[in-house]
């Protein structure tokens, strides 16, 4: 835990005036909100430092993915549940409506993201060791083996356009494992409702662009050295019991 | 035709399908892979194969820069776009079934009145990038002039909302996609349109005008996530009024958008 202090120190002396600030804005804005007693989601702080998954995923990458990209989907998320709320309260359905789409984006890039770290750790707290146990059993026999499974998510990836998200989901009707893609910011669950996340990579430009450019597929191969197990197996125990 | 390079003639216009000199090199190189191949000598006679070339674009890497940097062209139009053209006409190879078509109409026929084919993709993003190349140019921004200006302020208001309109549009476009001014042939108006992915306004017969890239590729390495910066640089410099003044003047061809006024004698 001291070390996320200091690495959140360390971010906050990173952060300019102007972030200062946009902070500070949106603390009011959530305060103002809080007291009316609206639920406002937060940026959730990360695990580690920026620069703990190189060279696999650069610091730069890390730290505007983190900074301007996951806090954007947030406060414009809140901004979004808080005009929904005007909306149903003055009755205007058409309103109610229409802020569906940034609610499903923002809101989805929250979740996303929220997963996406936690499925991230350096490599000397445990990144890129594939899964022990009974998740890794599973992998086995619903994928074949492990290279197998790898590969499946990789080609997902790859032959995603656009921007979106390849998941390694849980169905837990059937209780079994499936690699699934998802467009835009859609969560695993807009694909099916029993699927669960256990495992998501984002293949949005914006989270390899910076040190990858366009080969894709070549981030997708280095980002499993720091893909982590300790969340995903959680869940899948959870829904296995 | 005789006085081209190979290279240069193979950059051709995607309407040239082949030049003969392109041809002879193409052949010689798919001869020694052909003669490998078991039915070689049972061939009637050697396949043409489709062939498009990655068009450069209508100015140097580097002269657009500030607003967007020649490291940003070369990977965009170098990597990005040379992707597609390769991947297009490696597609292509496969079988003869899409070969023959401009690449105008090769973009409307893999999209497959909205269930594309797998080329579509490739297609339509080649196509994307040439037109979005060209409608930027050095020293761009300001303002059009006379019959279009006219044209926008009747369709839009005036052009500061039409600026507005565009600009917002980029903003809330969710993920990957494209930006357009369009001329729309049933409603004879302009419009801006939002677009996913690959998809572009030709494919509901309406005429693109102006097209801007919000892929994150298209301004990651300059702007980072400030994608309002970008689109802002572009309204103000890079936007090429006099291609969008030769283009609606072309579709006014196609689309009438009103009689002269020619005083009566």
């Amino acid at each position: 835990m001291a070390l996320r202090a200091i690495a959140s120190r360390k971010t906050l002396a990173a952060l300019g005036s102007g972030l200062r600030a946009q902070a500070r804005l949106a603390t009011t804005a959530a305060a103002a909100a809080a007291s009316r007693g609206l639920v406002t989601f937060s940026l959730p702080d990360l695990p580690y430092d920026y620069g703990a998954l190189e060279p696999a995923v650069s610091a730069e990458i890390m730290q505007l993915h983190h900074q301007k990209h996951h806090q954007s989907y947030v406060t414009n998320y809140n901004k979004a549940l808080e005009q929904l709320e005007d909306a149903v309260a003055r009755d205007d359905a058409p309103a109610v409506v229409k802020l569906q789409s940034a609610i499903k984006f923002n809101g989805g890039g929250h979740i996303n993201h929220s997963i996406f770290w936690k499925n991230l750790a350096p490599i000397h707290e445990g990144g890129g060791e594939p899964p022990k146990g009974s998740l890794g059993w599973a992998i086995d026999a619903d994928f074949g083996s492990w290279e197998a499974f790898v590969q499946k998510m990789n080609a997902e990836g790859a032959a995603l356009q656009g921007s979106g998200w390849v998941w390694l989901g849980l169905d837990k009707e059937f209780k079994k494992l499936v690699v699934e893609t998802t467009a835009n910011q859609d969560p695993l669950v807009t694909k099916g409702a029993n699927l669960v996340p256990l495992i998501g990579i984002d293949v949005w430009e914006h989270a390899y662009y910076l040190q990858y450019k366009n080969a894709k597929p070549d981030y997708l191969k280095n980002i499993w050295k720091v893909i982590d197990w300790k969340y995903a197996s959680e869940v899948y125990e959870k829904e296995c019991r | 035709m005789g006085s081209f390079s190979l290279h240069s003639s193979c950059l051709a216009k995607p309407t040239l399908r082949w030049s003969n000199d392109c041809f002879q090199n193409l052949n010689s190189l798919k001869l020694s892979a052909l003669q490998r191949r078991p039915n070689f000598h049972s061939r009637k006679a050697s396949k043409v194969l489709a062939f498009y070339g990655l068009k450069s674009p209508p100015y140097k890497l580097d002269a657009l820069e500030p607003y967007m940097s020649k490291r940003l062209l070369e990977t965009h139009w170098g990597e990005h776009q040379r992707g597609y053209v390769e991947g297009l006409n490696k597609e292509l190879e496969k079988n003869d079934i899409l070969y023959g078509y401009t690449l105008d109409e090769l973009v409307k026929v893999t999209y497959n009145n909205g269930s594309p084919l797998p080329e579509f993709n490739n297609a339509a993003q080649v196509w994307n990038h040439d037109f979005f190349w060209e409608s930027m140019q050095p020293g761009g921004g300001g303002m059009p002039e006379l019959g279009l200006l006219q044209q926008i302020e009747k369709d839009f208001g005036s052009f500061t909302n039409f600026k507005e309109k565009f600009i917002e549009a980029a903003l809330s476009l969710f993920g990957s996609g494209w930006v357009w001014l369009v001329l729309k042939r049933r409603e004879k108006r302009l419009e801006v349109v939002k677009t996913s992915n690959a998809v572009n306004p030709i494919v509901w017969d309406d005429i693109p005008l102006i097209s801007l890239d919000v892929w994150e590729h298209a301004y990651y390495q300059d702007y980072k996530n400030d994608r309002g910066k970008y689109v802002n640089a572009f309204m103000n410099h890079l936007v090429s009024w006099h291609v969008v003044t030769a283009r609606i003047i072309r579709a006014e061809a196609f689309v009438n958008l009103g009689e002269p006024k020619i005083p009566v004698a």
